[in-house]
């Protein structure tokens, strides 16, 4: 069983006592517990079982506008004094930082509202083995397939942040999380794809039978790819590779980043950085949502913030520091963003593929070619090539290449947006990038 | 070294007992204690950003049977805790037994010091350092606009023990030393960094004002790049720097001969053992054991002393990179390979220091040959798709080359090849090798470790340049 609140909130005021005892000015606190369950399958039988069971403190001292933090895993109440004497030692001789601060008192969440991100629902072992056979069964019914390989895993944490001004909330949540990876091979070719499904309740994970025949579909349809030659063509990102334009914004738009100048969307509020028909939202309060908070990573009340309107941008991603830096209040976003979504667009997916006589459809980057100082884009990627709105043939070994400047204003969204994970986008068709192929 | 048996009601008596009754009917399996402290200070922004010291403890215990691997770890290090551990690995193998196979290689070799570099060097001088860095880069040039340098530092130590009480413990020093500095001039930025590490003290990589070095490179690649010009895009001929630049080898060959793909056949080496897959003079080893580097291991996380594995010998793949699991159902042995980020997580075959032996042209030689192609001196990260062998990677200091000559520097673009073929394209191995500065870190199943990698210069008749100038 996950630790309860009881638990977790006595090991947190005793540090906050300890830490103010030693003359700390101020303190935070996070105590989290966490126990997931793994059962991993290689074709159709069991291969592995994991189990993990892990207590987690971080504590920050400040003494004035010093601060300093010490983290463990050892909750022993005479192991917890040692690190925190540490702690505020070396809160000391560290120099002061006229940002450093806990947040402002009437910035934090009063209430925690009922978001519904756990579910209690014990899924044991054999459930999950007889899950996964299900899953393996259908995903190896092509005999193109040649490996397969899955796992089911179920976590429940919960955790407490308490400060010296008084906060002290924290709640459970649950994921359930199921993934798939085949292989497939045929005489000029052997290439991986996968399918998965992570939700905080048991009873939305998607069919075992339905997971694993999309996993084998999408990988035998790249079987005996091609290499294209070296062109402008328009792009069309997949779900899986569009909601990572999103991840990339989210990134450059953080207040540190802009604190910093290391952003390429420094000083562009009220500017425009997408196409005019782009709105971004961020939503934290959305039911069983993947990315739902209470409130953030230092207790500030998270409201549903609109960062592009429009195609103009207006919010950064603000915490207590930057913020401060910025002369900005925090809006609840130390830690990032919580369920970031495109609003869906007008087009649908079927007409967005038949736009252009020719268009390569990218359904997996590798590599880490995202430059968020000056916004250059080139990654190694995978797809197909169509045209009149047909898939044509595989594509691979080929990279991509823009500047998410140019990018960000020559989105097209298609109308499929569904609400799954904590970042979301609908299918996107990006115009006038560089393929580099043979 | 930690004693993990003064921490609560759990005696070493007691950890052997429900070891051996765990682990009886198994395979193989063990029971794997760590203690790390951990310390991480940032300058950033003119200002110190953070320090952070980090304490953790914990044990995995892994039984397993055939081809099944039961893992279960806790931060609890206790009696009850353990007894738990076992009920659950015996309920994953309650139909699968196993003989357990005691023997494991022994070596008196050691390839670093017990210390701890954390309590080395006090903070003090730690911030005085970084406070230098910062004085000395804004002071050198009125184009730097931002600063940032750190100090991670690290001691864990290990006890493995297995059935039958046999123990074996480490001592893992390391550290790492960082900067990175943002230049702008004319509108334009561009960002460089450096870094230096192993697992010596800090004093030892920063004697003779050595933080200056460190500094005046990540400013020179950020200069460079300032004038830097869209990168071509299509196949071209690639000639590749010296030291980092081997992550190249790291991703295209290095992954896709790590034990367990090849085992499961997802690896597009999986059936050329014995087979030529590079250039003749080509010759790949992948190597635990050279004095204080970032991936050096005296024993690996199963106990196996590390040694150097010839992965490809003048152009032939020669061995895999086994832990002892894969190891056991390939029938062969492992290379002291297996590894894990930590306690929470399951022991996978990985790299150390790879490493491609030099050969005898020279870099000169290498540019001259060259019509039409580019430079790569230094890179960023890189990743693989094991099973199509397609793998990419970053420059982050690239020129044109035009006419045997070396030309403009371009813009930061990734490079994608194949691995299974891109070493039969290498038609020049240098005689430069050199060793990266102590950077690495491997990802691999959400798992990070610390690696090394070494290469002499090297000529690539043909890759894909991922840039926007058609």
């Amino acid at each position: 069983m996950v630790k309860d609140q009881e638990f977790l909130k006595s090991k947190a005021s005793y540090c906050l006592d300890l830490a103010k005892k030693m003359g700390a000015t101020d303190a935070s606190v996070t105590v989290g517990h966490s126990i997931s369950e793994t059962v991993n399958f290689r074709n159709k039988s069991l291969e592995a079982s994991d189990r993990s069971d892990g207590l987690a403190l971080n504590i920050e001292t400040y003494l004035g506008k010093k601060r300093s933090s010490i983290s463990s895993s050892n909750l022993l109440d005479e192991n917890i004094k040692t690190l925190i004497e540490k702690c505020f030692e070396t809160t000391k001789i560290t120099p002061e930082d006229e940002f450093n601060s806990l947040p402002d008192k009437n910035l934090l969440a009063k209430q925690i509202s009922s978001l519904n991100l756990y579910d209690e629902t014990r899924f044991e072992n054999d459930k999950k083995i007889k899950y996964l056979k299900d899953l393996e069964e259908s995903a190896s019914s092509d005999n193109q397939i040649i490996n397969t390989e899955s796992s089911f895993t179920e976590n429940k944490s919960n955790f407490i942040l308490a400060n010296s001004d008084g906060f002290c909330e924290g709640y459970k949540t649950s994921s359930f999380t199921t993934s798939c990876v085949t292989v497939a091979k045929d005489e000029n070719s052997m290439e991986r794809d996968y399918e998965f499904s992570s939700k905080r309740h048991l009873s939305d994970i998607k069919q075992a039978t339905d997971l694993g025949n999309k996993a084998a579909e999408q990988t035998i349809r790249k079987l005996s790819p091609k290499k294209i030659g070296s062109e402008k063509i328009n792009i069309i990102f997949d779900k899986r590779i569009s909601k990572g334009m999103l991840s990339v914004f989210a990134s450059a738009i953080s207040a540190s980043a802009i604190a910093r100048g290391t952003s390429f969307l420094k000083d562009k509020i009220d500017q425009q950085v997408f196409a005019n028909s782009i709105n971004v939202i961020d939503k934290p309060d959305i039911i069983k949502g993947m990315g739902s908070q209470s409130f953030d990573s230092e207790g500030v009340n998270s409201n549903t913030l609109q960062l592009i309107e429009k195609g103009i941008l207006k919010n950064y991603l603000v915490d207590t520091y930057n913020g401060k830096k910025l002369n900005l209040q925090s809006n609840g976003r130390s830690g990032g963003t919580t369920n970031l979504y495109f609003e869906k667009g007008n087009i649908s997916y079927e007409d967005l593929l038949k736009k252009n006589s020719k268009s390569l459809y990218i359904t997996e980057t590798i590599g880490h070619g995202s430059n968020l100082v000056t916004g250059d884009y080139s990654v190694g990627a995978t797809g197909f090539l169509v045209e009149d709105g047909e898939f044509k043939y595989p594509v691979n070994e080929i990279t991509i290449a823009g500047n998410f400047k140019d990018m960000f204003k020559n989105i097209t969204l298609a109308s499929d947006l569904e609400l799954e994970y904590s970042v979301n986008s609908p299918t996107m068709m990006i115009e006038g990038m560089t393929v580099a192929g043979k | 070294m930690s004693n993990f048996f003064n921490k609560s009601d759990l005696t070493r008596q007691d950890a052997d007992k429900i070891v051996s009754e765990t682990l009886n009917n198994c395979d193989d399996g063990e029971l794997y204690l760590e203690e790390s402290k951990s310390e991480s200070i940032l300058l950033d922004d003119n200002k110190i950003k953070s320090s952070n010291y980090s304490s953790d403890l914990g044990f995995g215990f892994r039984a397993i049977s055939n081809e099944v691997v039961a893992y279960s770890y806790s931060n609890e290090i206790s009696k009850n805790s353990l007894k738990n551990s076992s009920e659950n690995l015996k309920s994953t193998l309650k139909s699968i037994k196993g003989t357990y196979n005691h023997e494991i290689p022994k070596s008196n070799k050691k390839f670093y010091e017990d210390i701890n570099p954390i309590e080395q060097k006090n903070l003090d001088s730690k911030l005085e350092v970084l406070n230098k860095v910062n004085d000395f880069l804004r002071k050198k040039d009125g184009s730097v606009k931002q600063v940032t340098a750190s100090f991670a530092g690290e001691q864990k130590s290990i006890e493995i023990i297995r059935s039958g009480g046999e123990a074996l413990t480490d001592v893992r020093p390391l550290i790492r030393f960082n900067v990175s500095v943002m230049l702008e001039k004319n509108g334009r930025k561009e960002t460089g960094v450096y870094g230096i590490g192993g697992r010596q003290s800090y004093d030892d990589y920063l004697k003779n004002d050595n933080w200056k070095n460190v500094c005046e490179e990540a400013f020179r690649i950020a200069s460079v790049n300032l004038e830097s010009k869209p990168a071509p895009a299509g196949e071209m001929k690639v000639v590749l720097g010296p030291g980092w630049p081997a992550i190249l080898i790291h991703e295209a060959i290095g992954h896709g001969l790590e034990g367990d793909f090849n085992r499961k056949k997802t690896s597009a080496f999986h059936d050329l053992m014995g087979e030529k897959v590079a250039s003749e003079g080509v010759t790949i080893v992948d190597d635990g054991t050279i004095d204080n580097r970032r991936g050096s291991l005296t024993i690996d996380d199963e106990g196996t002393p590390t040694e150097r594995t010839v992965l490809i010998e003048n152009g032939i793949l020669k061995n895999f990179m086994q832990d002892r699991h894969n190891a056991r159902l390939m029938n062969t042995r492992s290379t002291g390979s297996g590894r894990r980020e930590n306690y929470r997580h399951i022991v996978l075959p990985r790299m150390r220091n790879t490493m491609m032996l030099s050969g005898n042209q020279t870099q000169d030689e290498m540019i001259k040959s060259v019509d039409k192609g580019i430079f790569a001196v230094s890179f960023g990260g890189g990743q693989v798709d094991i099973t199509s062998g397609k793998f990419v990677f970053n420059c982050t200091e690239a020129y044109e080359i035009n006419n045997g000559k070396i030309g403009s520097p371009i813009k930061g673009a990734t490079l994608i090849g194949d691995g299974p073929s891109i070493l039969r394209e290498v038609s020049m191995v240098g005689n430069d090798m050199m060793l990266d500065p102590g950077i690495g870190t491997c990802g691999k199943a959400g798992q990070g470790v610390p690696v090394g990698v070494a290469q002499p210069s090297i000529l690539i008749d043909k890759m894909t340049v991922g840039g926007t100038k058609l």
